[in-house]
């Protein structure tokens, strides 16, 4: 525990150090048909942070995140990656570019094994390009034997090596969740976006994942966490942002920001 | 009876390319072409008037698999807006407006007399003709099953594999499905439009009558029959298909006061029962469904 707090103060100070933030939100708007999903939303993700996102069902998170990884368009505002907009760039871009997304309900490769899953999402493969698949089999080997090795790194990371083979499909869902995790790791990102990694987890995995998380962070990935897991989520990160009927209500330190009127009043459901 | 036996293995060589493309889209991707048959017409009448131009034989195949290939590339940008279903019943319209072009255009076509006198797969009459075209045909159909194999098990078919769980979640780690799905579906294509072209020579004439939908779903049978997703069940559904198309013709001779109208009906009927008991009591075909492992 004391490490953690530890590693939050790190967190902290390297966020107002005034490093450029990894990922920006500005501005962003959503209506769907009459209904407004998101207004005016802010926030940013500093360079090697860990910030938390929470709020009441149907507040507008995961929508938010669909809206940042270009999954759907926004109906007004802009997303900024390592300062650059990239509103312009499909899903799949975005992703290359470094910022990835796990989804609240996870969505395996059902039909593939957890090492085909975790093999699937290496970038850059000539064995992915019909042309280089039959005139280059010698690269195509090569780098598939080059990828099956990282991805024993990750399975090792992950604890996966038990389920390794088994198809995606057979896993149970905090699996699924570790395996979505693993997946988004090997495309090698600067900021990661779990939507509910807790979600339907056993407590020794949270703790588990919690820790992979830590790692990742400590070696530099950026991460922006929904979760409704409160102690699970304080335990993690620096910071926290509160999203309520589509706007922000609260942003600041975890223990702040629990402590704010509003956010008792939303979020756990009473006044202070 | 050899001339009859190398006539049926011919006609099944020729499905399995058919249904190898069909594996391709469907049971690797998950891409539902409900107009196979159309782009089995572009291979058949490109390579058909190429030929009868003096164009040889192997370039106008050729020539056929790249024009049935890139007819496919609208097809496949159509694919990228439209849903799953959607998408099936475009495939469905684009066969038939094939069809209907080919009756139309008889300036080039020759509308609905067809073209006659196609150069065959291998010059020569009886038996020993017969058989160069069945090992023609083999050696064609062993190479597409070689070209879909590998394919399948290398990394293009692990993403493909993955478009066909889940597009978004592709996309999430990267990669971009419109691509795959494009590739995809002009390979099928191509391997289609050759299935036509080897048709067109085999058969020596064509006309737009024998493009009809009805083929497209004997390929669908072939693939169900034999299990989705399974290179070596393209091969064996079309087995399946054969003797059921063939042996209910038999039954004509059993039954003689049935008029062939009527059998004609008949075939497509136990075709049908056989597409409808294997559903029931083998429902990932006779070689297996990997989509249920
Ligand atoms: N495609 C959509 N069309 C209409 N309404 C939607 C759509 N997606 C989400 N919503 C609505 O937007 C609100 C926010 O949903 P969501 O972002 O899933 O919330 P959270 O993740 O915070 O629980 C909900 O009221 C939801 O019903
Ligand atoms: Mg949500």
């Amino acid at each position: 525990m004391n490490a953690i707090t530890h590693h939050n103060a790190i967190v902290a100070d390297r966020g107002a150090s005034g490093a450029p933030p990894v990922l920006e939100v500005e501005r962003i708007s959503k209506h769907f048909g009459g209904f407004c999903a998101l207004n005016d939303v802010s926030l940013s993700v500093p360079a090697g942070g860990l910030v938390g996102l929470i709020g009441p069902n149907g507040a507008g998170k995961s929508t938010l995140f669909s809206i940042i990884t270009g999954f759907i368009a926004p109906s007004e505002g802009t997303i900024r990656l390592r300062g650059s907009p990239v509103d312009t760039l499909s899903p799949f871009a975005r992703a290359r570019a470094g910022m990835v997304r796990t989804f609240q309900v996870p969505r395996e490769f059902s039909h593939l094994s957890v090492r085909e899953n975790l093999m699937a999402a290496i970038p850059d493969q000539a064995g992915e390009h019909l042309f280089d698949l039959f005139f280059k089999p010698q690269q195509v080997r090569i780098q598939e034997e080059q990828g099956a090795a990282l991805v024993e790194e990750t399975v090792d990371f992950l604890k996966l090596k038990r389920i390794a083979d088994l198809p995606a499909v057979k896993l149970s869902g905090g699996q699924k969740k570790l395996l979505e995790l693993g997946r988004v790791l090997m495309t090698r990102p600067s900021v990661i976006l779990l939507d509910e990694p807790f979600s339907g987890v056993n407590p020794v995995l949270i703790a588990e994942i919690i820790d992979r998380i830590i790692e990742l962070n400590e070696r530099g990935i950026s991460f922006l966490v929904i979760e409704h897991d409160l102690e699970a989520l304080t335990r993690l990160v620096g910071r926290l942002t509160v999203m309520d009927y589509g706007t922000v209500i609260a942003e600041g330190a975890p223990q702040a920001v629990l402590a704010d009127a509003r956010v008792r009043a939303a979020y756990l459901g009473g006044p202070a | 009876m050899d001339a009859y036996l190398a006539a049926i293995v011919s006609v099944m060589l020729i499905y399995v390319l058919l249904a190898l493309g069909l594996t391709l889209q469907y049971g690797l991707t998950g891409l539902i072409n409900f107009g196979m048959v159309g782009f089995f017409a572009i291979g058949a009448y490109t390579s058909a008037l190429l030929a009868l131009h003096g164009v040889p034989v192997v370039l106008s195949v050729a020539a056929a698999a790249v024009v049935a290939g890139i007819s496919a590339w609208p097809i496949g940008l159509a694919s990228l807006r439209l849903r799953d279903d959607y998408f099936a019943i475009v495939t469905l319209g684009f066969a038939e407006i094939v069809r209907l072009t080919l009756t139309s255009e008889k300036w080039l076509t020759n509308g609905v007399q067809g073209l006659s006198r196609i150069p065959p797969i291998y010059e020569g009459t009886g038996t020993a003709a017969a058989f160069v075209i069945v090992a023609i045909l083999l050696a064609v159909t062993v190479a597409a099953i070689f070209l879909i194999h590998r394919v399948a098990h290398s990394p293009f078919g692990r993403i493909i594999a993955a478009i066909r769980d889940n597009e978004e979640a592709v996309q999430a780690i990267g990669k971009d499905p419109a691509r795959f799905k494009i590739q995809v579906l002009v390979v099928g294509s191509a391997l289609a439009g050759i299935a036509g072209a080897l048709y067109a020579h085999y058969v020596t004439y064509i006309v737009p009558e024998q493009f009809v939908a009805l083929a497209t779903f004997y390929v669908w049978m072939a693939v169900i029959m034999g299990g989705v997703g399974r290179v070596s069940g393209a091969v064996v559904g079309t087995a399946i298909l054969m003797f059921f198309l063939e042996g209910s013709r038999f039954l004509g001779d059993f039954l003689p006061w049935i008029s062939s109208v009527q059998m004609a009906s008949i075939r497509i009927g136990v075709v049908g029962l056989a597409l409808v008991l294997f559903t029931i009591y083998r429902p990932q075909g006779l070689m297996g469904d990997f989509t249920k492992r």
